[in-house]
């Protein structure tokens, strides 16, 4: 907005190209709440720019319109709507529109409505957009890593024009860079999932159980991996509470750490799935328990402790496990 | 007393990217570090503060100065605020909004002016657009209505075109069940809460509406638990309360995976700072107060199903423990929750009582329906976040320390902040006990409806408006 909002800007109403047009005032009535003290500069714009959506008019002083309109608001949907209509009309260059995009774009990468715009360009644009396309969302998440928007644009790319090849690679690197990011993570999933190159989740989980523990190794309280390592058998609690990886892991940790947040409330949901702990399992609390419920029992209160935040929860998680006294 | 659970909080150390060993830092953790450190400071000087008298002023919620922070935006905002130039409505429900929380009233003219205002925002096919001119949009539809029903009264509710909002509504509908915000716009869960949301109030939930709502927000739950804007996406705490929110309006809940949505978000309150992040490994941020804490309030009222659930999650466990002989009595456990905390604790005996399992919506229609559970959070530090955190001396509210205050945070801490005060209440609509309310019970704010977020007395006063009203012709058309 400041870049634009220059001394050297030309007023509409100076311009010989738009002579004809009457501006349009806006519509706030006599005395209106919330009212923003526009820059003269912004007021203008919107006025003419009302004059044009009046009118309909779909021509290439309009399209250069909604571009100043764009760069003082660039959340302003009705104007992106339009320009979406006067760029099919002119049948514009929208390899052109890309770079408008990214010069729109530059500092504000948050708003829903660049985003939407760039789909559709990329939409039309088909199969060709697709390096360029995970280039721009890859310069994006270079400085912003967990930018929302960016990571979805990513995925419907993948999933409408294709481009999976690097993908489960460009996920590791971003992973090495910062473990604890949980939108790689995500998109990890969403590769290994839905990626027709890979073969899905059954024929990855070995693989992917091996990388999460590595990482789980590396970073014992970071709750990205655990969860993912969860969500590898989502729907399938049994062949988790059965993995060995997955238990040596959890059990691991635990004797590392007593106190490791992660490694416990895995072992809380392993004992829940079905996993019967091995007599040393069963003393890793130190304290004698006759039974996985009680183990699972004691993990809850201890967690009681070391997780004073979640407190309430782990008290709620254990009164609900099943009781194991022979009905009198 | 009430104060030394957020302090206890804060010493109970092991935050989201503690390291241990690692020999170079991520961003994640350098970031996740500096904010506890600044978090911690003012934690510090909390629990160092010489007396109760500090105690409780530190506690306390600046209430005039959010007030005439408040006042003042409504009546003028800077250029700065063009860029919400298309968001009109919001600041207008925002404002309104706080200002009802902090049981503030407005003037006859302030009522005049903000429904001729938003008036002018309702497109004439129905909607409401993010100023004067501007299409309409389902989120500032969501903002417009509620605004009008947080001012209440006959003028401002009569002023939506319930039949035209209906319209616009089944025009943004798609087959697979999600919206598109507006006009060829895009499609994310919002657009489900925010029509549900409004289609409730107005009394406008036709079939049509809901078809396949349930299975499209199902399709944005993530293996993480939590739920995210579009398929694919990962789960956030905006998108975890609008596909909760939905679900419950439809009565639908059942949908969902609930053990892992609640494991989701029990993880997103900061073990250090109290407050909650939107999604795993990012900062906390004072906004999600009421995106996260919110939905703790609509877990709190579906009990029934979540606990249903969670004991067929732990079925195995109870075939595996079959075979050893036992020595302890598992009841004991739940003595012991309810000796720790006698009042809105979590009585699962209480429930298991209860033959007949209520509707989530009645949960939240019945003025006195009976709030049988405690929440799962820890809702003093929570409040601690928000007052101890987000509060800026100049007025208004924010989303961590050394940031500024704006109208979005300000009525999300203030929310949030409600809901937490209320979490430990016996019945809806009944204050809660003094040790819920953190500080001075002069910070208690009026309730809200966890659904909608309006006040509720505003809320009870739009349904009953509505329901009066006569049936929207176009569908029975």
């Amino acid at each position: 907005m400041d870049r634009e909002e220059g001394e050297d800007w030309e007023p509409l109403r100076a311009r010989a190209a738009w002579a004809d047009v009457v501006p349009i005032p806006q519509d706030d009535g006599p005395r209106p709440v919330v009212p923003i003290a526009y820059t003269d500069q912004f007021r203008e714009v919107m006025d003419y720019f009302r004059a044009i959506l009046a009118k309909d008019e779909r021509s290439s002083r309009a399209l250069e319109l909604t571009a100043e309109v764009i760069a003082l608001n660039s959340a302003n949907y009705t104007v992106w709507h339009f320009r979406r209509l006067v760029l099919e009309a002119l049948r514009s260059n929208l390899e052109e529109e890309l770079d408008f995009i990214e010069s729109v774009a530059e500092n504000n990468f948050k708003n829903y409505q660049i985003w939407h715009h760039r789909r559709w360009v990329a939409q039309k644009l088909g199969v060709g957009a697709v390096s360029g396309e995970l280039e721009f969302t890859e310069i994006v998440l270079l400085d912003d890593a967990k930018n929302y928007h960016a990571w979805s644009h990513r995925q419907w790319v993948l999933q409408e024009l294709g481009g999976w090849e690097g993908e489960l690679d460009f996920c590791s690197r971003l992973l090495e860079k910062d473990v604890y990011n949980n939108s790689a993570w995500n998109q990890r999933y969403f590769v290994v999932t839905k990626s027709p190159l890979i073969g899905g989740l059954q024929a990855m989980r070995e693989h992917e159980v091996h990388y999460c523990v590595d990482a789980i190794k590396a970073a014992p309280m970071n709750e990205s991996p655990w969860r993912y390592l969860r969500g590898l058998f989502k729907g399938d609690q049994d062949a988790l509470a059965h993995n060995p990886l997955v238990v040596a892991a959890c059990i691991e940790e635990i004797r590392k750490d007593a106190s490791c947040v992660q490694a416990l409330s895995l072992l809380v949901d392993l004992l829940c799935a079905g996993f019967r702990p091995t007599p040393s399992d069963t003393e890793l609390l130190h304290q004698p328990v006759s039974s996985p419920a009680d183990l699972a029992s004691n993990v809850c209160t201890h967690l009681e402790n070391v997780d004073a935040m979640r407190a309430r929860y782990w008290a709620w998680r254990r009164s609900l496990l099943p009781s194991t006294t022979p009905v009198s | 007393m009430a104060s030394s659970s957020s302090a206890a909080g804060a010493a109970a150390g092991g935050g989201v990217g503690e390291q241990r060993g690692s020999p170079s830092t991520s961003v994640s953790e350098r970031m996740q570090k500096s904010l506890e450190d600044s978090v911690e400071t003012l934690l510090g000087a909390f629990a160092s503060a010489a007396n109760q008298h500090t105690t409780s002023l530190l506690l306390e919620l600046w209430r005039d100065e959010h007030v005439k922070y408040l006042k003042k935006g409504y009546q003028h905002l800077s250029s700065t605020y063009s860029v919400l130039d298309s968001s009109r409505p919001w600041l207008c429900y925002w404002i309104l909004h706080s200002l009802a929380m902090l049981n503030q009233h407005y003037s006859s003219a302030v009522c005049y002016r903000s429904i001729d205002f938003l008036s002018r925002c309702q497109d004439k096919h129905g909607g409401y657009g993010g100023g004067p001119g501007q299409m309409p949009h389902l989120a500032t539809t969501y903002a417009a209505v509620n605004a009008l029903v947080t001012m209440g009264g006959e003028k401002a509710l009569a002023s939506i075109d319930r039949e035209k909002t209906l319209q616009f509504f089944l025009r943004m509908k798609q087959p697979f069940g999600g919206f598109r915000m507006h006009d060829e716009g895009e499609i994310d869960v919002r657009g489900c809460y925010t029509a549900v949301s409004v289609a409730h109030i107005l009394d406008i939930m036709v079939p049509e509406l809901l078809e396949n709502i349930p299975e499209y927000i199902c399709s944005c739950q993530t293996y993480e638990g939590g739920i995210g804007g579009e398929p694919g996406a990962e789960a956030h705490g905006g998108y975890t309360y609008c596909g909760l929110a939905t679900l419950a309006l439809m009565n639908r809940v059942d949908v969902l995976d609930l053990p892992s949505l609640v494991n989701w978000v029990v993880f997103r309150q900061g073990a250090v700072e109290g407050g909650f992040q939107g999604r795993t490994n990012k900062l906390v941020d004072g906004c999600y107060s009421f995106w996260q804490g919110g939905v703790f309030s609509l877990l709190q009222r579906m009990m029934p199903e979540l606990i249903s659930q969670q004991e067929g999650w732990n079925g195995p466990l109870l075939a595996a423990s079959q075979g050893f002989s036992s020595m302890s009595d598992a009841s004991n456990c739940v003595e012991e929750v309810a000796g720790d905390e006698t009042e809105g604790s979590v009585d699962v005996e209480k429930e298991k009582r209860t033959s007949q399992r209520p509707t989530v919506i009645n949960q939240f229609m019945s003025t006195d329906d009976q709030l049988l559970y405690g929440p799962l959070f820890n809702a003093q530090a929570l409040q601690g976040y928000i007052l101890l955190c987000c509060q800026v001396l100049e007025g208004g509210l924010r989303d961590k320390p050394k940031k500024s205050a704006d109208y979005y945070h300000t009525c999300y801490c203030l929310s949030g902040l409600t809901l937490a005060q209320d979490s430990a209440s016996h019945r809806i609509n009944a204050p809660p006990p003094p040790r819920a309310v953190l500080g001075p019970y002069s910070n208690l704010l009026e309730p809200v409806h966890p659904l909608c977020n309006v006040v509720l007395r505003r809320y009870y006063e739009a349904v009953r408006f509505f329901r009066h009203s006569p049936p929207v012709a176009s569908y029975l058309g």
